[in-house]
């Protein structure tokens, strides 16, 4: 132990006679970790916060297709898959999409239909008379408005119709309610000049979680012009979006990481005359090639363990307290309303030793093999060399 | 052997302090009984997320395949939407509004 601490304190001395050198080496270390660990801690935080809030989302959601896209359902298909063993529950739901010209943003109406209770992330209270709205933070911000103010839309006959806003929905649910506008379902069907006897899609209950599947099977074949969604397939496709967009963020960040990979295998392989000269040195003092090896192998870890830490801090506090300035650009895309959302701070521990294992291994070999290369070597001829 | 001590105790204050981050993150609920009690009762599908266009505000119940149905050089989720380009402008493309009683020379 205590020959260890010698070794150390011998290679941190050596890494020390480099400052510079070591120095920038260590802030693109630590800068390159950082970037990979943002979007690895982004793309996990935002799928751990799909996995967990929509947990509870409806589990059987039922769609007509028409001419293969989505078109409005007959409330009646409720009544037929109520019918069916196992189903709890059936209820339809009224929503759409509204264009704001004059913000440019796109926005989800939403009907409310049955009474959902005390909502703890709402301030106010749900839309209850017909010219009522509860709105999510993103429009609110939009608008500058603010409980009893007024909101006002242009219907599909092109006619203005103000609502009260009765209801802000908490920033801590951006991320699910950001560009909503709740209002009573009646008022959203005059809205959309919708027609009593249809739905946009129906929210299906089931007593046994166990036979989603089958009665998905079931709806398919007594209502072939549907598409049953269940809840693991819209589970399933934010697990896939996130991969993608995280993918795409990889790729980006793929030339820096190249740079970088460029960097230490110069610095690390490209052993200086310097490094050779000393390591003759304390081989013609007596050093064993164990030890000089042991040298190199504290100096690399020194090196590579330091900037895992820092860049694994700094890529933290980047995501999870600044809510990753440089990232959020990336996903946005042309959205004009974006969630100002805090991310609960998920890390997948996996993907974690995955990113030390890629960072650290290979520059710990890249440092030993050449060192272990001049350590075999006839110390003289090193020395004259 | 000032400088080993230095090193393993700063290291070891640095691999505490993202044990500590990491384990404050995981302890942290965020919510998620209000996100899933706002979930349940409103029978939300998706995340706010992307509002750009309907299949990427809805990714979970958009049409199967949904690439370009908007705007054609929309950010996709489809890797070809990053590939094909928009088609260009022409000038059989143009749509141009003249008054009636406008007399064209």
């Amino acid at each position: 132990m205590r020959r260890q601490l010698k070794i150390l304190e011998h290679a941190l001395t050596s890494l020390l006679r480099r400052k510079a050198k070591n120095l920038s080496l260590l802030m693109v270390y630590s800068f390159t970790i950082a970037t990979l660990g943002s979007v690895l801690f982004l793309t996990h935080a935002l799928k751990s916060e799909a996995s967990d809030s929509l947990a509870a989302a409806p589990e059987l959601v039922v769609q007509r297709l028409a001419a293969g896209r989505h078109e409005l359902i007959p409330v009646a298909y409720a009544e037929r898959i109520r019918t069916l063993p196992g189903v709890e529950k059936v209820t339809p739901r009224v929503w759409g999409y509204y264009y704001d010209a004059l913000v440019k943003a796109n926005f989800t109406l939403m009907g409310t239909a049955g009474e959902p209770g005390e909502l703890e992330l709402l301030a106010g209270r749900l839309p209850g008379a017909p010219d009522e709205c509860a709105v999510g933070s993103g429009v609110a911000a939009l608008f500058g408005a603010e409980i009893g103010d007024r909101l006002v839309l242009i219907d599909s006959h092109e006619q203005n119709r103000l609502y009260e806003i009765t209801g802000l929905f908490t920033t801590a649910s951006s991320l699910l309610t950001n560009d909503l506008i709740l209002m009573p379902e009646t008022t959203l069907r005059e809205f959309f000049a919708m027609d009593a006897d249809r739905a946009t899609d129906l929210a299906v209950e089931i007593y046994n979680q166990r036979e989603v599947n089958t009665l998905a099977k079931k709806i398919r074949f007594h209502l072939p012009d549907t598409r049953p969604i269940t809840r693991s397939e819209i589970l399933h496709t934010y697990t896939t979006i996130f991969n993608w967009r995280s993918g795409m963020m990889l790729a980006v960040t793929l030339a820096a990481l190249i740079a970088f990979c460029i960097l230490a295998w110069d610095k690390a392989t490209g052993i200086s005359s310097e490094e050779k000269r000393e390591i003759g040195i304390l081989k013609a003092l007596g050093w064993e090639t164990a030890d000089v090896l042991a040298i190199k192998f504290w100096e690399g870890l020194a090196i590579s363990l330091t900037a895992f830490l820092c860049g694994i801090v700094a890529a933290w506090l980047h995501v999870f307290v600044l809510g990753a300035p440089a990232l959020v650009p990336i996903l946005k895309g042309w959205s004009v309303i974006f969630p100002d959302f805090p991310l609960t701070g998920r890390v997948d521990l996996l993907q974690l030793l995955t990113l030390a294992f890629l960072t650290i291994v290979p520059y710990l070999a890249c440092t030993l093999i050449p060192a272990w290369k001049t350590a075999v070597t006839d110390p003289e001829q090193v020395m004259r060399n | 052997m000032f400088r080993s001590r230095l090193f393993l105790g700063l290291t070891g204050c640095g691999f505490l302090l993202c044990v500590a981050l990491l384990t404050y993150g995981q302890l942290r609920d965020g919510n998620l009984n209000g996100k899933r009690q706002l979930v349940k009762g409103l029978g939300l599908t998706d995340l706010a997320l992307f509002s750009e266009a309907r299949y990427t505000r809805h990714p979970s119940q958009a049409d199967l395949f949904s690439a370009f149905q908007d705007y054609p050089a929309a950010l996709e989720h489809f890797p070809s939407g990053s590939l094909i380009a928009p088609a260009p402008v022409g000038l059989n493309r143009w749509i141009s509004i003249h008054d009636p009683n406008e007399r064209r020379p």
